[in-house]
């Protein structure tokens, strides 16, 4: 009886701790003040690569260095990430610092049309890959709009934030392609990310926690 | 030469490609001054016969790595609602037209096409409207598309991270 009462006050405890965990995570916080950040960055494959690129290029060097993470097999996303770095070195005189990229593939965690349930398990299945490879590359911030690959590096790195090795910040930007309803990955994301970037008036009518910068791609 | 690029992404649209090869389209674009027609078919079962004459010239194609070179050689273009030909051919600044498939009328890669209609970049039609649209349709009354900010998607996340200017 006694080894119960232990065993549910140690759990209740631990979900506590869990919730008060999450709440710090995804509470507000300060703004701390930086000269660089480690940048993550989620490229989706077709359209969303060729979107979160425009993104990428509109930062300045002092978002680096710059790790990208592919779905395996995504040959195209990988060209574009190199032509797209290695026109920023062109244009950079050689003097200036240029940003640091590096490439990482996972396993594609959805693919199109597949049903709910059995993404469920294929999205746990990329954790397995996803949570090492965020604990290795501790980033400052996760940048991503989509497809599934996002999700489980997005929940990766807020596992980080609540087992207090680092609190990274996590911004989604809603494709453009999104003019009245949110994307599967995010409606999930927009729960879990810091700042939720929408391009239409119309979801930030719908989402009014939403950021809304007019079109930005 | 005067140019009509057709393109239906990497899948298929035969009602399209059928609608815009069928002897009434043709003349129509012919009385509008176009002499060179190119299709982008895709996986398509309707496969033209290419043929050149002296006014009139027809190229018929699957895929291509890419479609930029057709795009930025178009007078016209006359597209399937995918998010990346449209954005492509109205960043290029060619006036566009797009077919919708009402086959996959609730897929949301429409959102995009229809809210670019609402705002006057493009015109929009099924496919029996095609040819009344094309020969209806003036060119002028398009507005232009201007390129996305990024540079406001920066500045806000310099500022929300806590960059030093």
């Amino acid at each position: 009886m006694l080894s119960i009462l232990i065993l549910a006050a140690t759990a209740a405890g631990l979900v506590i701790l869990l919730f008060q965990r999450l709440w710090t995570v995804l509470g507000p916080h300060h703004v701390t003040p930086r000269e660089s950040l480690r940048l993550l960055i989620v490229a989706g494959s077709g359209g969303h690569t060729t979107e979160i690129l425009r993104l990428v290029g509109s930062l300045s060097n002092a978002y680096s260095p710059r790790h990208y993470v592919i779905a395996e097999s995504d040959e195209m996303s990988a060209k574009k990430i190199h032509s797209l770095e290695e026109l920023s070195r062109a244009q950079n005189d050689s003097t200036t610092e240029y940003p640091k990229y590096h490439l990482h593939r996972i396993p594609r965690s959805r693919e199109v049309r597949q049903s709910w349930l059995s993404s469920v398990f294929t999205t746990f299945y990329s954790m397995w890959f996803s949570f090492p490879l965020v604990l290795r590359i501790k980033p400052d911030l996760v940048l991503c709009n989509g497809p599934g690959t996002c999700v489980p590096i997005c929940v990766s790195a807020l596992l980080l934030g609540i087992l207090g090795v680092k609190k990274v910040i996590i911004v989604y930007v809603e494709s453009i392609c999104r003019v009245e309803t949110l994307s599967l990955s995010g409606k999930i994301l927009r729960h879990l990310s810091d700042y939720f970037i929408v391009q239409w008036p119309t979801l930030k009518e719908k989402y009014p926690k939403s950021v809304y910068l007019g079109r930005i791609v | 030469m005067k140019r009509v690029f057709v393109t239906v992404g990497t899948t298929s649209f035969d009602d399209l490609i059928a609608r815009v090869v069928a002897h009434d389209s043709v003349q129509i674009l012919k009385n509008l001054g176009y002499n060179q027609l190119v299709l982008q078919i895709g996986r398509g079962t309707v496969v033209p016969e290419p043929f050149s004459t002296e006014s009139f010239t027809l190229d018929v194609y699957r895929y291509k790595d890419s479609l930029k070179e057709d795009l930025q050689q178009a007078d016209l273009v006359i597209s399937h609602a995918g998010a990346g030909s449209c954005l492509e051919s109205l960043e290029k600044g060619k006036p566009l037209v797009v077919v919708v498939n009402e086959k996959l009328m609730n897929n949301h890669q429409f959102e995009l096409a229809k809210q670019l209609h609402k705002e006057g970049h493009l015109f929009y039609c099924t496919c029996s409207m095609l040819p009344e649209l094309l020969q209806s349709m003036d060119l002028s009354t398009l507005k232009c598309y201007p390129p996305g900010q990024p540079e406001k998607f920066s500045a806000f996340l310099d500022k929300v991270v806590g960059l030093q200017k």
